[in-house]
């Protein structure tokens, strides 16, 4: 099939970016949306031109690296997948194809559609963990996790981190990611007494970072590749009220 | 060089605590002044530089991605095994270790298999104290599946996602760290150079990938976690930038390289459709717990699925193994499909897939049953194919995996450079020549958090009072002189063809004479096909752009050059080995029945080869077998 790439080139993050037109007619339908940039790529190799950077590493959904903004909307135009799981099936015969890096304060563009989500590990190294160092485990099934505990915890903790929630936020708001991580490790009883630290400081380390307010218009959980709830937001916000209340 | 595995001495059982009450420590005060270089952040890297940095060294962390919690370990799906014997179903460490070490075709060694299988138990209970959200049951015990090659369930899960769940709790571990200042965390920096100062690992050379800078680091110990090299055959169930770079580095400095031929290729992963795939999925094995395996009974049998009534079915691998079926290990379900499939059983449209149905699992088990055990995968499946696996069997064909072989190294995870530690899939040491499902996580993990931090010590003791190098020391200079020489080279070729056009010549190769079968004529074919390879990549290749910018196409071609030697020795490795074992079968040691002739009496032996200025040399390194006696391994 025959395509239109309009693609955001941006040689650093001191350069200002513009789009760039590429035409590609050999494309098929069975080919990823991530191929199709490779064989865009490798045919500017051939031309003598530098290639697109663009972010990707598993392909198979899991690993978070990848993710770029399509025709205005995060990773495309399904709700809850990454973008190495599109496949030009997707896209009609002769569509023009926008694509551009996540847009974000907190997400600064490196080059091309590589952004920086470096904020999303300093979020996490400010609480999203439980303090016990190797070696001091007690026997597994001696601490009693429910299995709807366990399944609630789960749904959390498969965020992969990819950043489409903040790119899909119109005020680029880490809530979903900061309350998924948050809740995950809140609601098991391995995680239980660091609760309130945790929020305080993950949730102060989020503003710190220059991420937006959550007004909750929901864009991000439909984007969201692992399905994750807003609802997961409400109760960061409840934990966090409770935090502040009994402060001290 | 004689090589000594620095087996302890005692019974099998005893032979961990004895070496830990016996190797030398480093009391805490001392740790402090300890700097330790941790290359790659997965599941054994990340766990080796958390715990590092919990005793009190000061560790300098690498990684290629833009964070440490994407490394490679996120995509394993089935599990991580342990002998906890919760189901009451007669597991053992004994048994996890006889599993383990059949599996492997009699190719590792007693004592470290019998270690991991001692230390996987108290693995489960680290990992569910850092939050990992193990699959229960309702009253908030832990629960298990079974894996291939094995009658017992010992794997422990969560959802279709265990490798993400554990690299989570490893990256947040590591977070903590991070946090405390006890690990400088290095991303986007990729290690294109070991540094050895008098014999010893003292630091490396890396690229940052972002500046183009190339960076010296020093250290008075280098721990080498970097994964799996399946890339080498291009499409393969790893991340793109999965590569062996840093253990050919290693390699080239000294490091001996142990069965590089081992790899495994995984029976149930996505069938390639086209020229353009850049890789292929993986399809967690545990869906062979409630899918049978199958093919129609009629050679080019083009009807769809279900209107194949039941008694044209062919279910070879209930038919061939009748005691494992649809669990028999990789490498065996894997070359029986291979077999199906050359006979002219293949389904799809390029005939190159086998059937994984479900019919009879929801049938008897129910919808929600299986969406509850499988739900993601089968998401997972529709997103990629378009098709809904409740309503149609998948199609699932072998695809490259696991690399069991990897650098030597000895029982305290030493290579042969003093001071150069391989941790997880980028060493050889418990797998022997073919893994067993769910013991991927369980190795990395247990080298990673319990090995390495306690081995480590050891020789860390005989260097106290040595202050490690300056970076300014001619070994490092001449380490990034050759790297920078490396890049100017790469950059000035001009040449005519991408990188890819030659990672797909290479990896057709491979595929052909080294992968599931293998043959004297078709590797010695292959080792001549892949120095002219090398010799036209070096001539006419293409890399655009800079180096002194971020510039994918400049990393692709230095991963390339380094896979396109590795594969040499792969074919070399392959060729030497005159018998079949485990994930390597040679067609001319077959039985009648086409299954794998070991043989003991010659090969009995790890095979570890020196560099040798790339006329490789080859190491034996005898193992012993004073506990198990090596049997046919028979799953019938």
């Amino acid at each position: 099939m025959r395509v239109t790439f309009k693609i955001w080139r941006q040689e650093s993050n001191s350069d200002d970016g513009r789009f760039v037109e590429y035409e590609v007619d050999n494309i098929s339908e069975e080919m990823s949306f991530l191929e199709a940039l490779d064989s865009l790529n490798e045919s500017l190799v051939q031309q003598g031109k530098g290639v697109i950077a663009f972010d990707h590493d598993c392909r198979e959904g899991i690993c978070g690296q990848c993710g770029v903004f399509i025709n205005g909307r995060a990773n495309g135009p399904h709700s809850n997948t990454t973008t190495c799981q599109l496949h030009m099936r997707s896209f009609k015969e002769g569509e023009v194809i926008v694509v551009e890096p996540w847009r974000a304060k907190a997400f600064p563009v490196i080059k091309d559609l590589v952004v920086d989500r470096s904020s999303f590990d300093r979020i996490i190294q400010s609480g999203g963990f439980i303090t016990a160092k190797t070696g001091t485990a007690p026997e597994a099934n001696s601490i009693l996790v429910g299995k709807d505990i366990a399944d609630s915890a789960m749904d959390m903790a498969a965020c992969i981190g990819c950043g489409a929630c903040v790119a899909t936020c119109k005020n680029s708001s880490a809530a979903l990611f900061t309350s998924a991580k948050i809740n995950h490790l809140n609601i098991l009883p391995q995680g239980k007494t660091e609760s309130s630290k945790r929020v305080l400081e993950m949730t102060e380390r989020m503003e710190l970072e220059d991420f937006g307010h959550c007004s909750f218009t929901g864009a991000c959980e439909i984007e969201c590749p692992e399905n994750i709830s807003i609802s997961n937001i409400a109760k960061m916000n409840f934990d966090l009220l409770k935090a502040k209340l009994f402060k001290g | 060089m004689k090589l000594d595995a620095k087996i302890p001495e005692g019974d099998l059982e005893q032979k961990w605590s004895k070496y830990q009450d016996k190797c030398k420590l480093v009391n805490t005060a001392n740790k402090k002044k300890f700097e330790i270089i941790v290359v790659g952040s997965g599941l054994s890297g990340a766990g080796a530089a958390a715990t590092l940095a919990e005793l009190g060294y000061k560790v300098n962390c690498f990684c290629y991605q833009d964070t440490p919690r994407r490394a490679h370990s996120v995509a394993a799906q089935g599990g991580v095994n342990a002998a906890k014997n919760y189901q009451h179903d007669g597991d053992s460490v004994w048994r996890m270790f006889y599993d383990t070490l059949k599996g492997g075709d009699f190719r590792s060694r007693e004592a470290n298999v019998y270690r991991l299988a001692q230390l996987s138990a108290p693995l489960i209970d680290h990992f569910s104290q850092q939050g990992v959200p193990f699959a229960r049951e309702y009253g908030g015990v832990l629960t298990n599946r079974s894996f291939g090659g094995v009658q017992v369930q010992r794997t422990f899960y969560a959802r279709g996602q265990t490798g993400q769940q554990l690299l989570v709790a490893a990256y947040s571990q590591l977070s903590k760290m991070v946090a405390s200042g006890g690990v400088t965390m290095n991303t986007r920096e990729e290690m294109l150079d070991l540094v050895i100062v008098d014999g010893k690992a003292r630091g490396i050379v890396t690229r940052d990938l972002v500046t183009g800078k190339i960076k010296k680091h020093s250290a008075h110990a280098v721990v080498l976690a970097t994964g799996g090299y399946s890339r080498v055959f291009r499409l393969s169930t790893l991340a793109i930038g999965c590569n062996g770079s840093a253990i050919w580095a290693a390699h080239k400095k000294g490091a001996f390289f142990a069965g590089p031929s081992f790899t495994q290729i995984h029976p149930t992963a996505l069938p390639q459709s086209s020229d353009t795939q850049s890789k292929l999925t993986l399809m967690s094995e545990s869906l062979r717990n409630d899918g049978r395996i199958w093919v129609p009974l009629k050679k080019g049998d083009s009807r769809n699925p279900e209107e194949i009534p039941e008694e044209e079915r062919d279910y070879y691998l209930e038919r061939k193994y009748p005691s494992f079926g649809n669990l028999s290990p990789r490498d065996i379900a894997s070359r029986a499909a291979k077999e199906r499939i050359d006979e002219g059983h293949g389904v799809g449209p390029l005939k190159n897939a086998v059937y994984l149905d479900f019919k009879h699992a929801i049938a008897k088990q129910g919808k929600e049953k299986i969406t509850d055990k499988y739900g993601n995968l089968f998401e997972m499946y529709l997103k990629i194919t378009g098709i809904d696996a409740y309503k149609q069997p998948m199609k699932i064909s072998p695809a490259a995996h696991f690399s069991m072989g990897g650098l030597w190294v000895d029982y305290e995870l030493m290579t042969t450079v003093n001071g150069l530690y391989a941790v997880g899939e980028a060493n050889y040491s418990d797998h022997g020549a073919n893994r067993l499902g769910a013991n991927s996580l369980l190795q990395a993990s247990i080298d990673g958090y319990f090995i390495l931090p306690n081995t480590i010590n050891n020789y860390l003791a005989g260097e106290l009072n040595q202050s490690i190098p300056n970076v300014d020391h001619d070994e490092f200079s001449k380490a990034e002189e050759s790297v920078k020489n490396k890049i100017e080279k790469l950059m000035n070729i001009n040449g005519s063809k991408t990188v890819d056009h030659f990672h797909r010549k290479l990896g057709n190769i491979m595929w052909q004479e080294c992968a599931m079968s293998r043959s004297k004529s078709g590797l010695e074919k292959a080792i001549k096909e892949i120095r002219d390879i090398k010799k036209s990549f070096w001539e006419e290749v293409s890399v655009t752009g800079s180096d002194k910018e971020l510039n994918p196409e400049l990393e692709k071609g230095l991963r390339l050059a380094d896979f396109i030697e590795l594969a040499e020795l792969m074919c070399v490795d392959a060729l030497q080995r005159e018998e079949s074992c485990g994930a390597h079968f040679r067609e001319e040691f077959q039985s009648s029945e086409g299954e794998a002739v070991r043989n003991d009496d010659e090969f009995s032996y790890v095979s570890a080869w020196e560099y040798n200025e790339g006329d490789f040399k080859l190491h034996k390194e005898e193992l012993k077998f004073e506990y198990v006696k090596p049997t046919v391994r028979s799953y019938k």
